[in-house]
This record gives structure tokens, C-alpha cells and sequence, in this order.
């Protein structure tokens, strides 16, 4: 294999890598509160605002019914608006980020749910006020399902990072596309195939492993 | 002091409206421990939520340590639930945190320092005895110390007032006789007022000193402890106590017995004693002053509290007039007595 195809696989695992980290931690930054934010304004909960929690939870359902390659080209505009361009890998980071925005918060939001509700009872039986319920039982509580959440979420941008080449962002999965499979390159398709499934393990392993650390059920 | 006047609560709003407390009214003075006893369904976990507000009541006012706490929201009420303590059936410990920094929970969220924290939460490991354990996580733990960790816990904010919610329910016996006894102790030892629901009358027995009975979100009968054992007065109070006796007739008896006396027939009947009736030979008595033979059946005495109760299922065998005779000379005794019906006579 040349220099020039080994050169070309190092970019676009880096413009994977990239756009995989942008948009999982801008998702996990925006998408952990939201995700809170639908468990406590629920019905009976904490901070129960039902009107709001409707609003947030078809906002949420309308992300992430829209099919991503028809997300990526309809929210253009907004992607210049952001980060100047429309097309390259930053201006693919920007619809990755909004579509695994509502992923992470429906997955936190489940973690959520599989605490007790009666700790958040105990809580409030000793003076608790949400903040601190959320703070210091919630968050510490669902730390593993968020891991979890979080790792199924980076996995899944992994996969929708291979649509980025749609607008030129680049990648494993455009390399694998463009090479691999128009230009009937199969020792380029097997290798992207190959680094895409170490990444994947690799990632699902760590999330394994902070998953277990958290875990004291 | 605990004081709870005419409190009810209605859940949701028209026709599916459900009444859960009706006009309770309830009062325990400082350093009492009250059990609330009731079938499930009854209200008890409501009425035992309307203490410390996390239900709260629709009407009536609700009195912890003289603050009226229908009155407070928001952060005056967190403050005033730093004084109650709770404790629940299923132990509600938080499984992320060990067990030292699970009871220091309520004192981080009252901003209590760190230095201070380590002060006050080593000590009260140690009055639930598990100071062995404090770096443990509750799930390596037994129920019996998961619910000790939770006492713990509940104390730590130093509180006048402890609420039970069903906290033995979900331990085996051996170790609910252990919970019970810390409780008791906690509450000579720091004079804390103790409310608690249960349907156990093991629990009221060992550790209450008065009880209510609750029945459909009402308060139907309130006792001293051994009254109640010895004459409840609701037909609800008998079943729990005869429940708790488990002094029925045996299969057998209740086979034969008839509702109505007849000729060949003798009276079977349930007795009751408590008092100085327990010390008397009254059954050898009955045999001598009405000349009525005493089988007993089944037979029972209990402790409770400083009282001592006996219960007994007995046939008295003689002729009509003499039994009769023989139950006006035990009701006379002060004994409790119900004729459960009558058998043939065997000759």
C-alpha cells in the first residue's frame, strides 16, 4: 500500500476521531441536563412542570425522529450560521452534536428511571432541595446508566460520522465509501472496517469498565 | 410532641376523588412511641407522610415540636424537616455512597463541615454497632444493617421526632426483634418521639406505648398498649388480636360446633383474663362453686408490656343451668367471655 493510502487512512481516522469527540461531549453537555430536566418536570416529580415537560419531550421526539442525512442537509443554514461553512468536518460536527443532543437526554432520562423513588423520598424527608436531590442523589445514582447512555452514544456517532461525507466531513466511513466501495478498493473497505470495529470495542470496553467502577448494586 | 388535628387528604378532584385520611386526630407527647396499625389500603402511609409533609394534607394542621408545619413551604420547611427523622421499609440508602458517607448525607445537605461530619457520623455507627462497616456499600450489607445504617442516618440531623414507615416489614423476625430493640433504646437513651405504621402487632406489642388503629383513612380506636391487648374495643381490634393469639378453636372444634345450645349440648367459649384474673385459680373455682368440668381446648398467656394476658378456648361440661351459672361467675370475675357455640355432648 502507498505512503499517499496510508497517509489518507491517518486523516480520516482523525476527522472520525474529531468529529466523534466534538459532538459526543457538546451532546453530553447539553443532552445530561436536558435528559434531567425531562425526569424532574414530570407529573409527582421534584420540580414537576407539566406543560414544560410536553414541550421538552416533543422538541426531544421530533430530534430524534428526523432521519440523520436529511438532518445533516436541512439544518445548512444553521451550520453556517455556527462555524462559518457549510461543508468539511467542523460543519458535520455541528447536525452529529444535534441529533445525539436528544439521544443522550432520552437515554439519561431512562437512566434516571431506574432509581428508587423512594431515595428521592428519603431525600426529601431530610430537608433536601431539588438542586441537591438532583446533585447529590440523582446524578451520583444513575452515574453508571449515564456511562452506559454515553457509550451507546458515541458508538452510534461513530456510525452516523460514516453520512458525514454527504456535506465533506471526511472520515473512516466516507474513506470506506468513496475508496472502499465505488472504486472497488477492498483492502481499503477492510481496513476502515477494521479500525471502526477497535474503536467501537475499544470505546465499548471503557464505557464497560466506568460502568462497573460505579456500580455498587 | 407530634400533633395531628383534623387532618384529611383527598387525592385528585371529582367524582374519581379518593378520600385517603378522614379527620385524623392524633397526638404524641415528647418521648412517646405511638403505633399506628392498619390493613394495607388503610391510610397509614399517608397519615405517616402528612407529618413531615411530604404528603400534604388537604385540610387540618399538622404540629411537630409546637412549629405548625401546615404553615411552612420551601426552605422553612426543609429546615423544619431537619428535626424529623425518617426511616422506611425498604431502607431508601443511596447505593453510590458507602455507609459512613450515607448517614452523612442529611448533615452535607444542612452544610455542616467536613471536620464536623466525621465527628458526628463515627459516633452514631456506633450506636447502631456498625462502625466495622462504614466503608462498606449498602449492597454488602443485610437488610437488618441496611436498616440500622438508615436509623443512623435518620439521627444524624439530631432530630426530636423519628417516623417508621413499615421498618420491620421487610426483615425476617430475628432480625426485626433486633431493629425493634434499637429502636427502643434510641428512644430511652435520647428521649425521641417515635411514630410508627405497621401492620405487625409484634411490633406494637414489643416497643409502642399507645396505638390507633386505622381503618379505611380513619382512626377507629386508640389505646394504651396493654388495654388494647387485653380488650380492644373495635370488632377490627379483635381480629388483629386474635390474629396475632392465633387462638382460634382447632379445625376439628369448629366442625362441630352448633350455633344453638340444645339438650345434649355444651357451651365452648373463649376467656379472656388479664389483671389479677391471671393470678386467681378461677378455672378450679368454676369446678367446685357451679359444679362444671373445664376442658381446655387451647390456652395461651402473653406479656405484655407489665400486663400479663391469658386467653383460653374451653367446653364446659355440666348441666345447662350450671354452665350458665359458671359463665355469669367468670364474667363476674371481670373475665372476658364469648361463647363460640356449643358441641354434643361425647356421652
Amino acid at each position: 500500500m502507498s505512503s499517499a493510502m496510508i497517509n489518507l487512512i491517518l486523516e480520516a481516522t482523525l476527522e472520525t476521531i474529531y468529529m466523534v469527540a466534538i459532538s459526543g461531549i457538546i451532546a453530553a453537555l447539553a443532552g445530561i441536563p436536558l435528559g434531567v430536566l425531562l425526569y424532574v418536570t414530570r407529573p409527582g416529580q421534584i420540580l414537576a412542570q407539566p406543560i414544560l415537560q410536553s414541550v421538552l419531550s416533543v422538541v426531544t421526539n421530533i430530534g430524534r425522529s428526523i432521519p440523520f442525512i436529511i438532518l445533516l442537509v436541512a439544518i445548512v443554514p444553521f451550520t453556517r450560521l455556527l462555524v462559518g461553512s457549510s461543508i468539511g468536518t467542523m460543519a458535520a460536527a455541528v447536525p452529529l452534536t444535534i441529533a445525539a443532543i436528544p439521544f443522550v437526554a432520552r437515554l439519561v432520562e431512562g437512566a434516571l428511571n431506574e432509581i428508587s423513588p423512594g431515595l428521592v423520598e428519603a431525600a426529601q424527608s431530610m430537608g433536601a432541595t431539588p438542586w441537591q436531590i438532583i446533585t447529590r442523589v440523582l446524578l451520583p445514582e444513575a452515574r453508571g446508566g449515564i456511562y452506559t447512555a454515553l457509550t451507546i452514544t458515541v458508538v452510534t456517532l461513530i456510525s452516523y460520522s460514516a453520512m458525514a461525507g454527504a456535506v465533506g466531513g471526511g472520515g473512516l466511513g466516507d474513506l470506506g465509501i468513496r475508496y472502499g466501495h465505488q472504486r472497488y478498493n477492498e483492502t481499503i473497505m477492510l481496513i476502515t472496517v477494521v479500525i471502526l470495529v477497535v474503536m467501537v470495542q475499544g470505546l465499548q470496553s471503557l464505557g464497560d469498565y466506568l460502568v462497573r467502577r460505579s456500580n455498587h448494586k | 410532641m407530634i400533633r395531628l388535628q383534623n387532618v384529611s387528604k383527598t387525592f385528585g378532584s371529582g367524582p374519581r376523588a379518593v378520600t385517603a385520611l378522614k379527620n385524623i386526630n392524633l397526638e404524641v407527647p415528647r418521648g412517646q412511641i405511638h403505633g399506628v396499625i392498619g390493613l394495607s389500603g388503610a391510610g397509614k402511609s399517608t397519615l405517616i407522610r402528612c407529618v413531615n409533609l411530604l404528603e400534604r394534607p388537604s385540610t387540618g394542621t399538622v404540629h411537630v415540636d409546637g412549629q405548625e408545619l401546615t404553615l411552612l413551604s420551601g426552605e422553612d420547611l426543609n429546615k423544619a424537616r431537619h428535626g424529623i427523622g425518617m426511616i422506611f421499609q425498604h431502607f431508601n440508602l443511596l447505593t453510590s455512597r458507602t455507609v459512613f458517607n450515607n448517614v452523612a448525607l442529611p448533615l452535607e445537605l444542612m452544610g455542616v463541615s467536613r471536620t464536623e461530619i466525621r465527628e458526628r457520623v463515627t459516633p452514631l455507627l456506633d450506636l447502631v454497632g456498625l462502625t466495622d462497616k462504614a466503608r462498606q456499600y449498602p449492597a454488602q450489607l443485610s437488610g437488618g444493617q441496611k436498616q440500622r445504617v438508615a436509623i443512623a442516618r435518620a439521627l444524624a440531623s439530631r432530630p426530636s421526632v423519628l417516623l417508621c414507615d413499615e421498618a420491620t416489614s421487610a426483615l425476617d423476625p430475628q432480625t426485626t426483634a433486633s431493629i425493634l430493640e434499637l429502636l427502643q433504646d434510641i428512644n430511652r437513651k435520647l428521649n425521641l418521639t417515635i411514630l410508627l405504621i405497621t401492620h405487625e402487632m409484634e411490633v406494637v406489642k414489643s416497643i409502642c406505648h399507645r396505638v390507633s388503629l386505622i381503618s379505611d383513612g380513619e382512626l377507629v380506636e386508640e389505646a394504651n398498649v396493654g388495654d388494647f391487648f387485653t380488650a380492644p374495643r373495635t370488632r377490627l381490634g379483635r381480629h388483629f388480636l386474635n390474629d396475632f393469639l392465633e387462638l382460634e378453636p382447632p379445625r376439628a372444634l369448629i366442625d362441630r360446633l352448633l350455633d344453638a345450645s340444645g339438650e345434649h349440648t355444651h357451651p365452648v367459649v373463649r376467656l379472656g383474663f388479664s389483671g389479677d384474673a391471671v393470678a386467681t385459680p378461677l378455672i378450679s373455682r368454676l369446678a367446685r362453686e357451679c359444679g362444671v368440668d373445664v376442658s381446655i381446648l387451647q390456652a395461651k398467656v402473653e406479656s405484655i408490656q407489665e400486663r400479663t394476658l391469658g386467653l383460653m378456648i374451653a367446653e364446659l361440661m355440666g348441666d345447662a343451668d350450671d354452665t350458665q351459672r359458671a359463665i355469669d361467675y367468670l364474667m363476674a370475675h371481670d373475665l372476658n367471655v364469648e361463647v363460640l357455640g356449643h358441641v354434643q355432648r361425647n356421652d
